[in-house]
């Protein structure tokens, strides 16, 4: 024992059993973190995966066979899109604004910008019911310019927008505020112009937060029930999304097929975290 | 010079309009609109509401489910980062990556997960069933599920902290004869204090506001395993609107008087780090 750890210890020499000790807690603290995080978020991710497979490939290709679950799995992709690419721009916007400009209410407005981090995603949709609902003045608006927004993808599109708002702004801004002015004031005095001075100068240094921020985004949409079950109106086939599917097809005792739309779900989620983490990884290194 | 900054004003005007319309329409606006609504019914419905037995039920089971997923996921969050960060080993990677499947798993998919292993002919059901210990559409369930979601929170904000301080002032303190406790208390918990309180208000605030995983976890009975969301939800259901919308008022003061305290932490955590 005393020849193991003055082994791992290095420096135990005749006091070894401290080191011994030492050692001991080192692998019982990294015991208990695997064995937390394998019952707590492992053991779950492997039982819906294998749920999903089911026999084989077969049981997987029946579930994604019917008309619903594609309709559904197709209608969270294009919303999810549209979702993370209106967030690309408008996220990548505000950081800008919130790092450059100095303007009255700025503080208010980064703290906005937070709100959807502590808001139930339950009560994000309650307040779109709210806004755009036939009781208040903004529904009745829209609804005399022949707009609906609730019960369609608009409403879904929105509901996304809103609860993701933060992810591409917090990823952005702390790249933004490393970047140095002067190199945009240099480009300018050489003659560019602001769009040529963005695109040369700023868009190289942010590309991969914007990135990583967007593919964060997609992916949170993907997943996202909470504010959208209540503003989607979830028809079959029209406004149903892949997450309130796998929803009803669990009260529907159909857990198979819920696990194989959630694995098809959770399988293009995991790539992009991956691909996420690799972008922040890489800029990490190269910074 | 006014010539020179026209159009440079211009611009900035245009953005900043672009930006404010974005947040406003988002989330400004909607934010007003709830209140507005939960309140125009009169007093004597949010006293009402608040008075209901069922809400407060939901908002009790939702405090404790909040309270026990917070101090799992601090405790072990605090564990799991230190583990991450000051030891190398095999399988290290692997251990960081499953941090992060939180992030890309759907509430909806973890409930799923619930199911299949505790439900109705799941995997661990026999094991828990023969011990007469119910784990789904009960409470155990409900926490699991939320830990599940909030595992990320604590162990991405601490993490980078300890990366940043490194072992000096450990090493110094245990040269120095200190014992591990007293390292940890006196030396790492201040240096983390701030990532960690961080963590904990993201945590509460994620926790409060679950929908998807305890949708399906908690089989949705009425007063038993009724969380606040859940009533929200089942008050939209039943076109019993007015409740809904103080309900939902209420967890939107709750969390705006977090994002408060979250703010005020993420300022304090940048200023500590910019000084070190």
């Amino acid at each position: 024992m005393g020849s193991a750890a003055q082994a791992l210890g290095g420096r135990g020499g005749l006091r070894s059993s401290p080191r011994t000790t030492a050692v001991l807690r080192h692998l019982a603290l990294r015991g208990a973190a695997v064995v937390y995080l394998g019952l707590i978020v492992a053991l779950p991710v492997v039982a819906v995966v294998t749920k999903g497979f089911g026999d084989g490939f077969g049981t997987f290709r029946n579930a994604m066979a019917t008309p619903a679950a594609w309709a559904a799995i197709r209608l969270t992709l294009w919303t999810s899109t549209v979702a993370a690419g209106l967030n690309a721009v408008m996220g990548t916007l505000l950081a800008w604004v919130l790092v450059r400009y100095r303007f009255p209410g700025r503080r208010l407005l980064s703290t906005l910008v937070d709100l959807p981090l502590a808001i139930p995603t339950l009560v994000t949709g309650v307040m779109i019911l709210a806004l755009y609902g036939p009781n208040s003045l903004f529904g009745r608006f829209l609804d005399d310019l022949g707009i609906r927004v609730l019960f369609t993808p608009i409403a879904i599109v929105i509901a996304l927008c809103t609860v993701t708002l933060p992810l591409v702004v917090r990823n952005v801004q702390p790249v933004l505020q490393e970047l140095d002015p002067a190199e945009e004031e240099a480009a300018a005095t050489l003659g560019a112009g602001p769009r040529v001075t963005f695109r040369r100068v700023v868009l190289p240094a942010i590309r991969s937060a914007v990135v990583a921020g967007t593919l964060l985004t997609f992916s949170r949409c993907l997943g996202e029930i909470g504010s959208v079950i209540l503003v989607a109106g979830n028809i079959p086939k029209k406004t149903l999304t892949a997450p309130v599917f796998i929803f009803q097809l669990t009260s529907q005792f159909k857990p198979s097929q819920a696990a194989a739309v959630a694995t098809l779900l959770f399988a293009i989620s995991f790539v992009l975290v991956l691909v996420t983490s690799r972008l922040i990884a890489r800029d990490e290194a190269s910074a | 010079m006014s010539v020179v900054a026209t159009p440079k004003g211009r611009r900035r005007g245009w953005l900043l309009a672009a930006c404010l319309v974005w947040v406003g329409v988002l989330l400004l606006v909607p934010l007003i609109g709830i209140v507005i609504t939960a309140l125009e019914p009169g007093v004597h419905v949010v006293t009402e509401t608040v008075r209901a037995p069922d809400v407060i039920h939901a908002l009790e089971l939702t405090a404790v489910i909040t309270v026990i997923s917070v101090v799992v996921t601090a405790l072990f969050g605090v564990v799991v980062a230190w583990v991450l960060v000051r030891q190398r080993f095999w399988g290290r990677a692997l251990l960081n990556a499953t941090v992060d499947l939180p992030f890309a798993l759907s509430p909806v998919t973890v409930g799923l997960a619930a199911l299949v292993l505790f439900g109705p002919g799941g995997w661990l059901a026999p094991f828990f069933e023969s011990r007469g210990i119910q784990i789904i559409f009960a409470l155990p369930s409900m926490i699991l599920v939320t830990v599940f979601i909030c595992v990320p929170f604590t162990i991405r904000e601490v993490v980078p902290v300890l990366e940043e301080i490194g072992l000096d002032e450990e090493d110094a303190s245990r040269t120095l004869g200190a014992s591990v406790w007293q390292t940890f208390f006196r030396v790492t918990l201040p240096n983390i204090r701030w990532a960690l309180a961080y963590g904990v208000a993201l945590t509460t605030a994620r926790a409060i506001g679950e929908i998807g995983a305890v949708l399906i976890v908690s089989g949705l009975l009425q007063g038993k395993t009724e969380t606040a969301t859940l009533f929200i939800f089942r008050a939209y259901e039943e076109r019993q609107i007015p409740a809904a919308d103080v309900v939902a008022l209420l967890l939107a003061a709750v969390s705006v008087t977090l994002l408060v305290v979250i703010e005020f932490l993420r300022h304090r955590q940048e200023r500590e780090r910019s000084r070190t």
